[in-house]
């Protein structure tokens, strides 16, 4: 999208009889330039933030009102007409000694260890594959392609396969774990009981790692190879180079993918929604199925609003907190 | 380094909004959908009009409906005039899809809806009401029976929807593995299913399938087993009474098959993708409750002389009145979106589809019973096990609780009793107390209505 100057001034933007166009050849309109330095930069930005405002302000100003609703399948036509609830909503989500409450923040437990684990297991494989296809060796381009796979497939495709995979009597873990490897005495549930945890993260990762791989190895591109020689003939092991040079230089871009890794996994929706569908498993109810639950499926548009809220001012703070530390330390790094 | 800490943090941000974007998203909007819309055109007007029609999947799959539906939709047309966008849409999303219409007021004209939401879906006010007149116009309200009708909206209201096709749980069983496990007859008491379940217990083989994943099924079944003991699910006002006795000995007794009987195998804890009739059709169970499966027993390879189908049992031998119930009412009603602005447009379509001629075609190729009484004597509806139905359907069927909180209790009971199955699969006991828990937690979930 190209963004022109005002059209007013345009007739008068002829180039005067006689002189040569400008350097470059370009006719520019005559706009003052200090409107230009002013008002270009906003204008920019215009297209940008009607789509942000209609994409995701609104939305978010009408979540915010219906959680102070109370919005059930009567209103839903109107929901403009349903009653004012004040904080009911919101008292109901956090009276955890009720089962509403209960839940929610056993789901939110839920999805913190989900979150931890699966981020935890991305960064590592992802900064391990990174550093060994960093030195180029026959079939590098080949291996790159194929540790891509997962992040190119389609994810209802992906986890679908996934639970193929998991099914108790005919799935392939159970026939690998326990038919041909003898693991196990008996065949496990992957997608009901206890281990659907265990399986949600395991797809999680398997989805989530080539993306840290991608923005890892994109980082490293950006290290001098020089620095890697010079520490190589003052005697530095693979290790040290690992620690002194690599991870710090790595910093900004661990910054923001651990940062978009975090938001993304405690939202997932679609890997539980595929695996288990509207209801999960005890569990690996995970606060975003929950959510779902109360909205769309019990229809409580309000309680689910609230619980949504309540999650965004969780994700606001985790945020700012992450920001500031990490900013703080490379202040301290820079100083 | 500036410059990286500056794109990281532009980076950062942009992520940020992003991600939390869709955090609200759960939220949903809505918009007033401007009145009504009643906007019934004038009888002769209709020619050349489109409707659109939402039609559930009761096929082996999407195009399978839509080769079933396209043949009749352009009979209709060419009687009428009346042109018909047609989408078959499974039923993992037809709630959603419908609620979201609801919402917005952007719907098809007519739609499927699973007879159990009527009450649900009746309270949103979406969907246009079939009193007397409306009744009059595809033919009258008597032609319908009366269960198909009872199971179509709140008592006491105008129904929200017309049935279309209608169906009954029977018992499913394997008459080879019967024979050779000595069983003459099925069983008609719940004592003598898990007897024989027992019995048929055997080398990799189970007595009994069940659908412990699915939270509908769950349902169904919890049902029958609390009205066999006088039980229902809500009182009189409308208020949620899971966890009665009755109602736990209920889903006890049920998730009992996996736990303490053992006549059903750890597996079926987890199915939820009709792999029970897999399950019977190939041999690996000897028996089933299900809701005409005709059509998709033979298409597994099994011929219909090789089970038959007798009312699935009760606590009592010969019992009657709520003990003798060994059904829900099963069944697709449809609906026409009030505000719809081809309104007599889509009533002759509810008129053509539940028309006698059409509901033999229908219901003869989904294998379901016509709720159409005419339609009924039809010889594609003789066949044994359809008889059997018929005969559960008129004489022993129920229908599920029609209260506007009705959806919410498929969800949270079905879901508490999945749970339970997959405690019984990974071994833990099942007991009174965790059942009782259980119903408890989910009642206490319910919102007020």
């Amino acid at each position: 999208m190209t963004a022109t100057a005002p059209p007013r001034s345009a007739p008068e933007a002829g180039p005067p009889s006689g002189k040569k166009p400008a350097a470059g050849g370009r006719l520019r309109p005559r706009i003052p330039v200090r409107l230009r330095q002013l008002g270009l930069p906003y204008l920019l930005l215009f297209p940008a933030l009607i789509l942000e405002l209609l994409i995701h302000l609104i939305p978010m100003v009408f979540g915010i009102i219906i959680s102070f609703k109370g919005l059930t399948q009567f209103f839903i036509r109107d929901w403009g007409s349903a009653p004012w609830s004040g904080l009911d909503n919101y008292r109901l989500a956090v009276k955890f000694n009720q089962p509403v409450g209960e839940a929610l923040l056993h789901s939110f437990w839920v999805t913190c260890g989900f979150t931890i684990l699966s981020v935890g297991f991305c960064w590592l494989i992802g900064t391990a594959a990174a550093i060994l296809m960093q030195d180029a060796f026959r079939g590098r381009a080949l291996m790159r392609a194929v540790f891509l796979v997962p992040y190119a497939l389609p994810v209802y495709t992906a986890v679908i396969t996934w639970t193929f995979m998991f099914q108790q009597d005919t799935g392939l873990v159970n026939h690998v774990l326990h038919d041909q490897l003898h693991l196990t005495s008996d065949k496990p549930f992957w997608l009901i009981g206890p281990n659907s945890f265990w399986a949600l993260v395991i797809v999680s990762v398997w989805k989530g790692w080539p993306f840290a791989f991608l923005c890892l190895m994109a980082g490293l591109q950006n290290i001098p190879r020089e620095l890697y020689e010079a520490a190589a003939m003052d005697g530095a092991g693979v290790w040290q180079q690992i620690r002194k040079i690599t991870m710090p230089s790595l910093r900004p871009v661990n910054q923001v993918l651990i940062l978009v890794l975090f938001l993304w996994t405690f939202n997932d929706f679609n890997t539980p929604y595929v695996m288990f569908g509207q209801s999960a498993p005890h569990a690996a109810d995970l606060i975003s199925i929950h959510i779902y639950q109360s909205s769309f499926i019990t229809w409580n548009f309000g309680s689910g609003s609230a619980m949504s809220v309540l999650l965004l001012l969780f994700l606001l703070l985790v945020t700012a907190v992450y920001l500031l530390l990490t900013s703080r330390k490379r202040g301290d790094a820079d100083a | 380094m500036r410059t990286s800490s500056t794109s990281s943090r532009l980076l950062a941000a942009t992520a940020l909004v992003a991600a939390l974007g869709l955090t609200l998203s759960a939220c949903g909007g809505g918009n007033d959908d401007g009145g009504s819309g009643k906007t019934s055109a004038a009888p002769g007007s209709l020619k050349g009009q489109t409707i659109t029609y939402w039609a559930s999947n009761q096929g082996t799959s999407l195009d399978n409906d839509k080769q079933v539906l396209t043949p009749e939709l352009n009979k209709f047309t060419q009687q009428t005039g009346i042109k018909v966008k047609l989408e078959v849409i499974g039923w993992a999303d037809l709630l959603n899809r419908i609620l979201a219409a609801t919402t917005s007021g952007q719907g098809p004209d007519v739609l499927n809806i699973g007879n159990t939401w009527s009450a649900s879906l009746q309270a949103t006010g979406a969907l246009l009401p079939w009193d007397a007149a409306n009744f009059t116009a595809i033919g009258g309200k008597d032609r319908f029976a009366p269960a198909a009708i009872a199971s179509a909206g709140a008592a006491g209201k105008d129904p929200a929807a017309v049935p279309l096709y209608s169906m009954a749980y029977g018992l499913y069983y394997n008459k080879k593995m019967f024979a050779d496990a000595g069983i003459a007859t099925p069983p008609k008491t719940w004592d003598e299913l898990v007897a024989d379940g027992k019995k048929l217990t055997t080398g990799g083989h189970y007595g009994l399938a069940v659908e412990g994943g699915n939270g509908s099924e769950n349902i169904h079944h919890a049902f029958v087993l609390a009205k066999q003991r006088g039980s229902d699910w809500f009182d009189a006002s409308g208020k949620a009474t899971f966890d009665t006795p009755q109602n736990v000995a209920a889903v006890k007794q049920y998730v009992d098959f996996i736990a303490q009987d053992k006549i059903a195998a750890k597996g079926d804890a987890e199915y939820a993708q009709n792999q029970t009739i897999t399950d019977f059709a190939t041999g690996k169970a000897a028996m089933m409750m299900w809701q005409s499966a005709a059509t998709s027993i033979k298409a597994h390879g099994m011929t219909p002389d090789q089970y038959g189908v007798v009312p699935v049992p009760t606590q009592t031998a010969g019992a009657t009145g709520d003990a003798g119930i060994t059904s829900m009412v099963a069944g697709i009603n449809l609906a026409v979106f009030k505000n719809s602005s081809h309104q007599a447009a889509a009533v002759q379509l509810v008129k053509f589809l539940t028309s006698t001629p059409e509901q033999k075609i229908l219901n003869g190729t989904y294998g379901s019973l016509p709720p159409v009484k005419e339609a009924q004597s039809d010889p594609a509806f003789q066949t044994p096990d359809l008889k059997v139905l018929a005969g559960v359907l008129g004489s022993s069927a129920a229908p599920l609780p029609q209260v506007p909180n009705e959806s919410q209790f498929e969800t949270l009971v079905g879901t508490a009793v999945k749970d339970l199955f997959a405690d019984a699969a990974a071994g833990k006991s099942v007991t009174e107390d965790s059942v009782k828990a259980a119903l408890t937690k989910a009642q206490q979930q319910m919102p007020a209505s």
